[in-house]
């Protein structure tokens, strides 16, 4: 199986080795070649130095015959916009993108996008730790 | 007409203030605060400090109303982007129009349906190519929603149009020459038209005839 993660960063270098290690053929795409070391000393998938914009670095990825596909760069307007070229242009059913801003995430993933948001993860986690806190209270 | 302008800067402040001596309505949206400050000074309340990607500025800016037209003028193509697909499939905006920053990244916007777009870069590389002498087919303008654009190109002593009246020609279907301009001087382009090398003919084509007509006016 083949796993493209776009932006190398916390989050996407420990999706990219947790695969890596389940015995998936990997490649991480980052903008900055500084976002190898993320990946381990012994990192023995891909690795490309580009934006995910370039079309040219996301064949030279393969993400067009990728089995799915991570968007996870720090930008939340630019993960929508790869995530949905990766999707339309190479049909890859399995594109899962980072998305900081609940209302955006929510809105596209209305319409039909694999949204992961940790900030709303965070919020309905935090709100919850408060309401147990609230009944041992009363 | 009701607008909003995404984006302040050169761009969209110009565009925005034109719309408003045409008697229109207009939101500006700027995220920066410096400029933002700046624009206030002269839009007042008309312009609305906020990231225009995020829903509840787009709110506070009465995209709910909607809007007849969105203009996403921001310097980031993926914002541009993400504007447009908020206020089209969000908001039921009946036009919007996107600015490209980087002509690379014109494919996405075409790939994603944000057909109505304007490149500035682009624009000037056509203006530049034409003129640049013994160029081949130069694209001068493209009109996306009559499905038509309109190109230039240079007869040289090799094509096999040089020296045939335009009634002869056998010209791809969904094409006609508009004009042709001889030594600095532009005629309509008429049946009785004869070609010579150097004249530099404007044609009108439906995309993806380039090649059709190239062969007929261009290669031998």
């Amino acid at each position: 199986m083949k796993l493209v993660v776009i932006g190398c960063g916390r989050v996407g270098s420990a999706v990219a080795r947790e695969f890596r290690d389940d015995g998936w053929d990997v490649t991480a795409v980052d903008e900055k070649e500084e976002a190898l070391a993320r990946l381990g000393a012994n990192w023995s998938g891909g690795f490309v130095v580009g934006h995910g914009m370039d079309s040219e670095i996301l064949r030279r990825a393969g993400a067009d015959e990728a089995d799915a596909v991570v968007v996870a760069t720090n930008g939340d307007n630019t993960n929508l916009v790869i995530a949905q070229v990766v999707k339309k242009r190479y049909g890859i059913d399995h594109v899962v993108v980072r998305i900081l801003d609940p209302a955006r995430a929510e809105f596209y993933a209305k319409r039909g996008m694999e949204t992961v948001c940790p900030t709303q993860t965070a919020i309905s986690e935090l709100a919850t730790r408060v309401r147990i806190a609230e009944k041992s209270l009363v | 007409m009701y607008s909003i302008v995404a984006g302040g800067g050169k761009v969209g402040a110009n565009v925005a203030r034109s719309l408003l001596r045409m008697g229109h309505e207009v939101t500006l949206i700027e995220q920066r605060p410096p400029r933002f400050e700046q624009l206030q000074e002269e839009f007042q309340h008309q312009v609305q400090l906020g990231d225009a990607t995020e829903l509840h500025v787009l709110e506070l800016a009465g995209i709910g109303r909607p809007p007849q037209l969105v203009l996403a003028a921001t310097g980031d193509d993926e914002d541009n982007l993400i504007i447009c697909q908020l206020a089209r499939e969000g908001y039921r905006v009946p036009k919007v129009v996107a600015r490209v920053n980087d002509p690379r990244n014109q494919e996405h916007f075409d790939l994603l349906g944000i057909s109505q777009t304007v490149c500035a870069t682009s624009n000037i590389l056509g203006l530049v190519e034409h003129e640049v002498p013994e160029h081949g087919i130069v694209h001068l303008l493209e009109l996306r929603k009559e499905n038509l654009e309109i190109v230039e190109l240079q007869i040289d002593r090799d094509s096999p149009a040089a020296g045939k009246r335009l009634a002869g020609l056998n010209l791809p279907a969904g094409s006609r020459l508009i004009s042709v301009m001889r030594n600095g001087r532009s005629e309509l382009a008429e049946d009785r038209t004869v070609l010579r090398p150097g004249d530099q003919v404007l044609a009108v084509l439906e995309p993806g005839k380039e090649d059709e007509l190239k062969r007929v006016l261009l290669k031998r």
